[in-house]
C-alpha cells in the first residue's frame, strides 16, 4: 500500500493522509494507490500541507507500517528519547520501528 | 566578550522583522516552499524528520550567562525542555513550531544572540578555538578577527546565493583545536619572524561525500586586508563554484579541480583589484573589537595547588582540565557526554546550571565545543572541588574529555531527514561498552566520531576511529574508519572493509581497540600505533 | 508581463539587449544581456558604449549575477544595470547593495512587499557597488 504524508506548515508535525484530513496517528493513515499526486497537489496547494510524499508501507497488526525505517521513526518519534515519541509508555514500540 | 553597539542591535531586530514577513507571507501563501526554503534556512530553521529545527548561532563559541540562560528558557518555552549543542558551536532544537519562529528570535535578539546563517548557501556561522583567550599556548586571542568576519559575512549582498555553504574557522595558536583546515577557509592568526601578526589561509578543505584538507594559499596575509582577501576568496567561488551539481559545488572541488595553484593565481589577481575598492574596515574597527575581548581580571595569587584527595574529583581534574595562560587558573570542560547518553544534549536545566557556575566561577563566560561539550574557560584552581560538586549533582561531571567516550555524533536518523542510519545509539553502546570494561581510561586519547550519514556532520572521516551509518537495502549498517584527525596532525580515515550491524560495530570499535594495546609502543595515542603500523592488522583482527 | 521596476532617471533603452558574444562581435548595440556563465569584466573595455546591461537570473538561486553587478560598478559602468528572471522580493534589496537599478521579474512582485523589502535594513555591515555607508564608517566618522 502507498501512504501518502508530510508535515503541517505551521507545526512542522508530521502528518498522514486519512481519506479526508491530516493525523499525526499512522494509525488512521488510507492507502493513497493512484491518487497520490492529485490529493499532494490539491492539499499542498491549500497548504494543508507541506511538501507532501507517498511512501510504501504493509498493514502489521491491523494498522500501516512503513517499509522504510526512516518514515518509521518519522511516524513514531526519536527511538532515543521513548518519552518524546506519540506512545511513550508503550514498551514494545522501539520493535515497531527497527 | 563582544557586545552589541545600537547598530549590531538594529540589525538583528530588523533580521527578525524581516523573517516575521517572509514566514507570514509563506503561511499566506505569497511565497512557495521552494521560495521560502532558503529564507527560512538562513534563518537558522529546517524542516526535519519529526518538525522544524532551529539551529542557533554561538558565534566563535562564545557565551555569557544571560545568553545561556536565554537558550535554556527557549528550551522551556517553545521546545521540549533541551537543546543539542553541534560540532560547529551551534545549539539545535528539534520540536518547533513556524508560527513561533519569529518570536524565538525575538527573544534571541534581546540577548545579543541569532540564527543568522545557520544554514543555506551562504557564509555560516564562523567558528574558533573553545580554548581562545584562555589557552597557554594561543599567540593571539582569535576571535576578534572571527568576529570582524561575522559582521563582514552578515548579509553580505553578493555571497547569499552561493553555489553551496560556506564554513570559516579562525584559530591562533598550532594546536588546531577547530577543525580548522577542514573549513572552506581556515585562517591561522600567526606570528612571522619580525613579529608582526598575520593571517595564514587554508582553503578548499571540508568533510561530506568528498573530503579534502585545505591548502595553504597565501601563509601570511596582514590583518588590515583580511576582509578584502575573504572578499576575494568568496568572489572567485561564487563567479567558478560549479552549480551543476549540487555535489560538486563545495569550494574544495573548485580549489582541486582548478589546483590549488590556480585558484590562489586567480583569488591574487581579484584581492589586487579589490583593495582598490576600500571594502576593508579601518583598523579602528578592529581595534574597537578587540578591546572587547579584553582578558578577565584574574587574581595573580591565585594558588596553584589541588587538594586531590577525593580520587573521583582528581580524575576530573586529570581529564577534564586544560592550562590557562593565568596561574593559578585551568579551562574546565564540562562533560555533554554521559555513559549511555546522547552526546552533545542538555536539559534546560542542565544549561541553567551551567549558566549560573560560570557566573560563579568563571569571569561570566562558557564556550561551546565542536566536540559537543561546554567549556569554563577561567577557573581558579582553589574553585574547581567546589565545581565539580555542582557538576556531578546534575550529571555533568563525567572524567572523559578526549576519551573514547567523549564521542561526536551527529544527531542520525533519530532526528535527521538526510540521515541513513541512526548515530546516538551506537554512541551509547559504545560508551556503555567502554565505561563497562574499564578500558576508558587505559586507551587514553581516542577521538571516535559517528555520522549517520555521508555528509559528515559527525565528522567520521576526522576521527581516530570513525564510524559511518549507511543504508544496505533498507537496514542500518555501519562502516569502521581509522587514522583520521582535525587537529594539527590533520589526516583523513580509511575505511577498514566490509560495515557491521548495530552490535557488530560495537564489537569492531572493541576489536581495534584490543589491537592497539597490543601493539602500543611508549606513550603512543591510537592513531600514533595506526600511523606506525598501517591498516593491516586492524584488518586482520576484524575479518581475519 | 510583470511590471518593470526602475530607480533611475534617464530614459529607458528602447532597443532589446543583445548576447555577450553578440555585443563583442558587433559595434553598434549599446545593451547586453549576461547570462549567469558569462564573464562580465569582458564588457569592462566597452563600458562607454553601453547604456543598459541586463544580467539575467534564471533561477533565484544562482548568485553569479551579484558579482557580474559588483563588478561592473566597480569599473565605473553607471549605466542602467537591470535584474531580469527569477527575481524575487526577498533578494531585491541584496540585488540593490550590488549596484542593480531596475528590476524585470518574470512574475508580478506585489509593490508594498517591494517598499518594505528596500526600507528592511537601517544600515549595513559592508562597502557595496550602492552609495550606502558601512556601520565600520559611522562608527568611526
Amino acid at each position: 500500500m502507498r501512504l501518502l504524508t508530510g508535515n503541517d506548515l505551521k507545526t512542522g508535525a508530521v502528518t498522514w493522509w486519512t481519506g479526508k484530513d491530516w493525523s499525526i496517528h499512522i494509525e488512521e493513515a488510507v492507502d493513497v494507490s493512484g491518487n497520490e499526486d492529485e490529493i499532494a497537489r490539491r492539499e499542498e496547494a491549500a497548504r494543508r500541507v507541506n511538501v507532501p510524499y507517498a511512501v510504501d508501507a504493509e498493514m502489521h497488526d491491523g494498522s500501516p507500517r512503513p517499509s522504510h525505517i526512516k518514515e518509521r521513526v518519522r511516524a513514531l518519534g526519536p527511538t532515543v528519547r521513548p518519552d518524546l515519541t506519540l506512545k511513550p509508555a508503550d514498551p514494545e514500540i522501539g520493535n515497531w520501528v527497527i | 566578550m563582544y557586545k552589541y553597539d545600537q547598530y549590531d542591535q538594529a540589525m538583528v531586530d530588523a533580521r527578525v522583522e524581516e523573517f516575521r514577513d517572509q514566514a507570514r507571507r509563506r503561511l499566506e501563501g505569497k511565497l512557495t516552499e521552494d521560495q521560502f526554503k532558503p529564507l527560512r534556512l538562513m534563518n537558522g530553521l529546517y524542516l526535519q524528520l519529526h518538525a522544524y529545527m532551529l539551529r542557533v548561532a554561538i558565534p566563535y563559541g562564545t557565551l555569557d550567562s544571560r545568553q545561556m540562560h536565554a537558550l535554556a528558557d527557549i528550551a522551556d518555552k517553545y521546545d521540549r525542555g533541551y537543546g543539542h549543542f553541534t560540532t560547529r558551536q551551534n545549539i539545535q532544537y528539534n520540536w518547533i513550531r513556524l508560527e513561533d519562529a519569529a518570536d524565538i528570535l525575538a527573544d534571541l535578539a534581546k540577548v545579543e544572540m541569532h540564527a543568522i546563517q545557520t544554514s543555506g548557501n551562504c557564509i555560516r556561522n564562523i567558528s574558533s578555538d573553545h580554548f581562545a583567550g584562555a589557552a597557554a599556548d594561543e599567540v593571539v586571542d582569535p576571535r576578534p578577527y572571527a568576529e570582524l568576519l561575522r559582521q563582514w559575512s552578515s548579509f553580505h549582498p553578493e555571497f547569499s546565493y552561493l553555489p553551496r555553504k560556506f564554513k570559516i574557522a579562525v584559530i591562533a595558536s598550532e594546536k588546531d583545536r577547530a577543525a580548522m583546515r577542514l573549513h572552506d577557509i581556515g585562517i591561522n592568526i600567526v606570528k612571522n619572524d619580525a613579529g608582526e601578526l598575520g593571517a595564514a589561509f587554508y582553503v578548499g578543505g571540508g568533510m561530506g561525500r568528498t573530503p579534502m584538507i585545505a591548502p595553504c594559499i597565501n601563509p601570511f596575509v596582514p590583518l588590515d586586508q583580511l576582509v578584502t582577501y575573504c572578499e576575494a576568496c568568496l568572489r572567485v567561488y561564487n563567479r567558478y563554484g560549479r552549480r551543476d551539481n549540487k555535489y560538486k559545488a563545495r569550494i574544495k572541488i573548485l580549489v582541486h579541480e582548478l589546483g590549488a595553484e590556480e585558484y590562489t593565481r586567480q583569488v591574487e589577481e581579484e584581492f589586487a583589484h579589490l583593495l582598490e575598492q576600500g571594502v576593508e574596515p579601518p583598523h579602528d574597527e578592529l581595534m574597537r573589537i578587540i578591546r572587547m575581548f579584553e582578558a578577565p581580571n584574574t587574581d595573580q595569587t591565585a594558588p596553584n595547588d589541588i587538594d586531590r584527595s577525593d580520587p573521583d574529583f582528581a580524575l576530573w581534574v586529570d581529564r577534564n582540565t586544560v592550562a590557562h595562560k593565568a596561574s593559578g587558573y585551568v579551562s574546565a570542560v564540562i562533560s555533554l557526554k554521559p555513559v549511555g547518553g546522547i552526546p552533545g544534549d542538555a536539559t534546560a536545566k542542565q544549561m541553567h546550571l551551567m549558566a549560573d557556575l560560570a557566573k560563579e566561577y568563571s569571569f561570566d563566560e562558557l564556550r561551546v565545543m565542536h566536540t559537543q561539550n561546554i567549556v569554563l574557560p577561567h577557573v581558579r584552581k582553589a574553585d574547581l572541588h567546589a565545581l565539580w560538586t555542582a557538576l556531578d549533582e546534575a550529571g555533568l561531571g563525567s572524567p572523559n574529555l578526549d576519551t573514547v567516550e567523549d564521542i561526536i555524533a551527529c544527531p542520525g536518523l533519530d532526528y535527521c531527514s538526510l540521515a541513513n542510519a541512526r548515530s546516538i545509539p551506537i554512541a551509547q553502546r559504545i560508551s556503555e561498552r567502554f565505561a563497562e570494561t574499564g578500558k576508558t581510561g587505559t586507551l587514553g586519547e581516542l577521538k571516535l566520531k559517528i555520522s549517520g550519514c555521508i555528509n559528515a556532520c559527525g565528522h567520521h572521516h576526522a576521527g581516530h576511529i570513525g564510524i559511518l551509518g549507511v543504508d544496505r537495502k533498507g537496514v542500518e549498517n555501519y562502516q569502521l574508519l581509522l587514522g583520521g584527525s582535525e587537529a594539527e596532525d590533520v589526516s583523513l580515515a580509511k575505511i577498514t572493509g566490509p560495515g557491521f550491524d548495530e552490535n557488530g560495530i560495537v564489537n569492531a570499535v572493541e576489536t581495534v581497540t584490543t589491537v592497539y594495546e597490543r601493539e602500543r609502543q611508549d606513550g603512543e595515542r591510537f592513531v600514533d600505533t595506526y600511523r606506525r603500523i598501517g591498516m593491516n592488522p586492524f584488518k586482520e583482527a576484524l575479518y581475519g | 508581463m510583470a511590471d518593470t521596476l526602475r530607480y533611475r532617471e534617464d530614459e529607458p533603452v528602447d532597443h532589446p539587449a543583445v548576447t555577450v558574444d553578440a555585443f563583442l562581435d558587433q559595434s553598434n548595440a549599446s545593451a547586453v544581456r549576461i547570462e549567469p556563465g558569462d564573464d562580465a569584466r569582458e564588457l569592462v573595455p566597452h563600458l562607454e558604449r553601453l547604456a543598459l546591461v541586463e544580467v539575467n537570473f534564471p533561477a533565484f538561486g544562482d548568485g553569479r549575477g551579484y558579482s557580474s553587478a559588483r563588478i561592473l560598478r566597480e569599473a565605473g559602468y553607471d549605466g542602467e544595470l537591470r535584474a531580469v528572471g527569477d527575481v524575487l522580493v526577498d533578494q531585491l534589496a541584496y540585488m540593490r547593495r550590488c549596484g542593480f537599478d531596475a528590476f524585470e521579474p518574470d512574475q508580478q512582485l506585489d509593490m508594498d512587499d517591494v517598499e518594505a523589502a528596500f526600507d528592511r535594513w537601517p544600515d549595513v555591515y559592508q562597502k557595496a557597488a550602492d552609495t550606502r555607508t558601512p556601520i565600520w564608517a559611522k562608527r568611526h566618522s
